[in-house]
Parts: C-alpha cells; sequence; structure tokens
C-alpha cells in the first residue's frame, strides 16, 4: 500500500508531528508534508523546558528539533501559528485557521495534550502558570529568581523538576499536593518518599494532602494561595502541574474512536486507514501488557512516528519497546522502564542513602517495570528484562553483589 | 563550525558542518542522518546515539563520564571505540571527525 507520492499532513508540529517528518523523508517518501502547529515555533524538544533550559543550560536552538533550514530543504511545509479546526474525512479535507483548509491523502494527528486546569478562583490570576510550551518556560523562568517565592501545584514529575530548577535558581519553593505523597499516581511509595527526602533536603516545602481553596492576588497578579483549611502562602508565581488531557477533540468530532486518547494500532493508525495519530494524544496498544494506553513520552512519540512513517512508506516496522521514561533533577538521574500494570511484589537493589538504588516491579517472577535512580545498569538490563520476559530469582536481583547481566542471564 | 562524516552501517556516508558547541548527537538530529536515534534528547538516559570513534581521535572527543561509560557497557556492539555522540561537544578541533554507526541502537 506504500505510495511514495502521496501527500502527508501532520496536526500538531510538536515532538512527534516533526519526528514523523523527519522520518518520512528519512525512510524515502517524495510526497509533499505539510506540517502544521499552533505554536509560533517549529518543532522543539519539551523535556529540557524544566530541567536544564529552565537552569539556563540549554538555548533556544539546541532545544529545536531541526534547523528552520532543514524545512525548506526536504519540501516539509511547515505551517506555524496555524490551527485545525475540523476534519472531513470524507473529502480528506482540513479545514484551518485563522483561514484556508489543506486536503490529504493520509493525515497524521499528532495534537498532543494540554494541562489539566484547576476549576478555582483566581486560576487566571497573572502569574498562575503552566508549563507545557516554550512559551510557559519563558514565562516561568522570568518568575524565577533569587528571593522568589513559587507554588507549585501538584507534585508529579513537572512539579518536582521545576522545584529543582527554582531551586537551583535560588528561588524559594513549595509544592501543594493533594494525595498523602508526590508521584501518587506515577510511582511507588519508596520512591515517593525518596525524592520528597532528597527535595526537603535541598529546601523545598511541602503541603501534602493539601488541596487549594483559592489564589489569591492583587492587582491581577497572584499573590497568595489559600489552602482548603484556610491557610494562605504568600507567592510571587504559581505553577500548576495536575496532569495533561489529550488534544482528541478534532478526532472525536470527525467519528473516530477516542477514549482518553485517539484509539490506534501498532501502526498508529485509527479504524480509519487514511488517518493515523501519534504521540500524547493516543490511545495506544502495549502488546507487553495485552492493554491499550496512553503515554506521555518523548520514547512513544518517536516510536509511534517511525510506526507512522513505515506505515506509510512500507519501510520496516521499528522493534517493540517497552516504554520508558526519564527526569533530571539536582544530582539525581531517574529512570524508568515499564509500567508496574498487575505487579504482586517489588524488589529494592542497591542504596537509598547513597542515591543509587533500584526499585523493579515483579508479576510473578517477570520484571513488569523498574524505577531506576543514578543505576543505569539496572535501567538497562532492567528494559530488556521487560521486553525479553525472561523469568528472575527476587532473592539475585536483590543482591547488588551479583552484577545485573548476571542476574539478567 | 567543524565538518563531521557520519558513517551509517551500510557503508553510507553523510559529510555535515556541524555547529562548534552542539553536541555530535544533534549534528546527526538536526541534518537528519539515519542511525543515530537520541530517544533522550541528549540527557545520557537511553543509549541510542551510540557511535564509534577511531582511536585517532581518541584524546580530541574527550573522556567518558562514569555516567556514559554506565550506559555504555548495556548497548548492543560494544567495542572499546564506543562513545555515546550526546557526550562528546563539537570544537574547531573536531574538524574532519569520522564517526561510525552500530548495526543498531535498539
Amino acid at each position: 500500500m506504500a505510495d511514495p507520492k502521496a501527500k502527508v499532513v501532520i496536526l500538531g508540529a510538536g515532538h512527534a508531528g516533526g519526528s514523523a517528518a523527519a522520518f518520512l523523508r528519512q525512510y524515502g517518501h517524495e510526497g509533499p508534508i505539510v506540517l502544521i502547529g499552533d505554536e509560533p515555533i517549529a518543532p522543539y524538544q519539551r523535556p529540557p523546558l524544566s530541567k536544564a533550559w529552565l537552569k539556563g543550560e540549554a538555548d533556544a536552538s539546541s532545544l529545536a528539533l531541526k534547523d528552520d533550514a532543514w524545512y525548506a530543504e526536504n519540501d516539509c511545509d511547515l505551517r506555524l501559528g496555524v490551527t485545525a479546526v475540523s476534519i472531513n474525512r470524507a473529502t480528506k479535507t482540513v479545514l484551518l485557521s485563522p483561514n484556508g483548509a489543506v486536503t490529504y491523502d493520509y493525515l497524521i494527528i499528532a495534537t498532543g495534550a494540554r494541562a489539566r486546569k484547576l476549576p478555582i478562583p483566581g486560576a487566571d490570576l497573572g502569574g498562575v502558570m503552566e508549563l507545557r510550551t516554550a512559551a510557559d518556560a519563558e514565562a516561568l523562568k522570568g518568575a524565577l529568581g533569587p528571593g522568589k517565592r513559587l507554588a507549585i501545584i501538584g507534585g508529579g514529575y513537572i512539579g518536582l523538576e521545576a522545584a529543582a530548577s527554582a531551586r537551583a535558581l535560588g528561588a524559594w519553593a513549595l509544592i501543594i499536593e493533594r494525595e498523602p505523597r508526590i508521584l501518587a499516581r506515577v510511582a511507588c511509595e519508596e520512591l515517593s518518599t525518596f525524592f520528597q527526602d532528597y527535595h526537603q533536603a535541598k529546601g523545598v516545602n511541602f503541603e501534602l494532602s493539601a488541596g487549594v481553596k483559592a489564589l489569591e492576588g492583587e492587582n491581577g497578579q497572584v499573590r497568595r494561595v489559600r489552602l482548603n483549611d484556610d491557610r494562605v502562602i504568600d507567592c510571587d508565581a504559581v505553577l500548576v502541574g495536575v496532569g495533561a488531557l489529550p488534544n482528541e477533540e478534532l478526532a472525536r468530532d470527525a467519528g473516530l474512536d477516542c477514549a482518553n486518547g485517539i484509539v490506534v494500532d501498532l501502526q498508529a493508525r485509527t479504524a480509519d486507514p487514511s488517518v493515523f495519530a501519534i504521540g500524547d494524544v493516543t490511545h495506544r496498544p502495549l502488546p507487553l501488557y495485552e492493554r491499550q494506553f496512553r503515554l506521555e513520552s518523548v520514547p512513544n512519540a518517536l516510536e509511534q512516528a517511525k510506526q507512522v512513517a513505515s506505515a506509510i512508506t512500507g519501510h520496516a516496522p521499528p522493534n517493540p519497546e517497552a516504554p520508558w521514561f526519564w527526569s533530571d533533577q539536582y544530582d539525581l538521574k531517574l529512570q524508568i522502564a515499564g509500567i508496574p500494570f498487575d505487579a504482586d511484589s517489588r524488589v529494592i537493589r542497591g542504596d537509598r542513602a547513597a542515591a543509587k538504588f533500584a526499585i523493579f516491579h515483579l508479576k510473578g517472577d517477570q520484571v513488569q517495570a523498574v524505577e531506576a535512580v543514578n543505576a543505569p545498569p539496572e535501567f538497562m538490563m532492567g528494559k530488556m528484562l521487560i521486553l525479553n520476559r525472561k523469568p528472575v530469582s527476587r532473592e539475585r536481583l536483590a543482591d547488588s553483589s551479583i552484577s545485573m547481566k548476571e542476574v539478567a542471564a | 563550525m567543524a565538518k563531521i562524516t557520519y558513517i551509517e552501517h551500510d557503508g553510507t556516508e553523510h559529510t555535515v558542518d556541524v555547529k562548534t558547541g552542539l553536541s555530535v548527537m544533534e549534528g546527526a538530529i538536526k541534518n537528519n542522518i539515519p542511525g543515530i536515534d537520541a530517544d533522550c534528547g541528549g540527557a545520557c538516559a537511553c543509549a541510542t546515539c551510540h557511535v564509534y570513534v577511531d582511536e585517532a581521535w581518541a584524546s580530541k572527543t574527550g573522556e567518558k563520564s562514569a555516567m556514559e561509560e554506565s550506559m555504555l557497557d548495556f548497548a548492543e556492539n560494544v567495542e572499546p571505540s564506543s562513545r555515546l555522540s550526546c557526550q562528546i561537544k563539537v570544537t574547531d578541533d573536531l574538524e574532519g571527525l569520522t564517526v561510525r554507526m552500530p548495526e543498531s541502537q535498539h
């Protein structure tokens, strides 16, 4: 079915959309590629926004996926500041805003996810921020510095990374989390405890099991966070990091199946053979875990960008991968492989006090996931064990005097 | 600026100019050179930008950090000349550098 001359339209110029365009060309696609993004800048990497970039260790050109000249040189029609309004699958046309329309032979929806909003009074005050885009990061950076007070609502990865960066820049930081522990939805209890202790030692403050009643300001600018118990905390800025929602409305309105994300197969294809979806916006198969799931990660965006480019060009499909994630905070490198679905036990390997350890999540004698802190061998071999489903001995896994290579042998 | 030649596993050569200050990995990604995946964007977290650097260039490309060493230890097809290209910063001294790619990054 590969058609090297087909016209491909990509909605969304993020990591997934930009990479799909690049892989299409890399795999020899000759037809027109139209890449449509609502942000004013060409595709860039988002992960550094809360880490190296926020601390001033990366600049805009190092964030860019490709140099600006790449798009013209590779006949990729990059249209920035443009939003898709609707998809007509019968006529294979996408209506655009501010104006115009574009037709396609293949459509790739890569519209990503947006920050969940807090439904509380004051959420629209100046200085209340989210962190998804370069513009968001620019605003946050402007609010940080010695003596500034940053209140972070949500103890997930974005909140923790922003807190670490805020501390590096000399700002006071507070994390307010509704659950009794940070990282409650994405990490196990031991890891939550470790990260909270580490952040506390670096001067980050925590309010756990705490809801926010309102944000209060002066002259349109946020100045205080009011907690549910009516305690009031002064601040200069608020970062809201309480999760993301898939931008699936375009697909849903076009009659495509959505279930917390656009439902796709392992070629990243929807039920319409001409329409694909990739990245944070998809609800995708995870064959390792025999289920569909929505992932928010760069490796997922890249894997699906390869899947769709392979499907369109007839290139060999990418090798199956275990989902994986990473986070940098202070001198901690957290690497996570797999997802602990149906895990029934945990094995801790290494030394938590030395900030060098890994937590393995097992289902029977198979590794479902590993959370590794400054422990690349555990991460790399853990990822391999997740993929090859090889049984391991819990006793050997827990014994760091036996190398990971031997444990996995 | 340095001229760097990237050689794919099948022998295909790509010679491009890479700006000083970028990494050897970024030079490949920005020029859409196949064979270097760089899933983590240069955070030394994934070992998917593995290359072989000729012995002659070893002193100019610098020492491997403990983290890089540790990540490489678990990559496929590792040789003594293996490096993670995200950890090699491009300087004028690297004019003419040639790196070769392994069969696969995953």
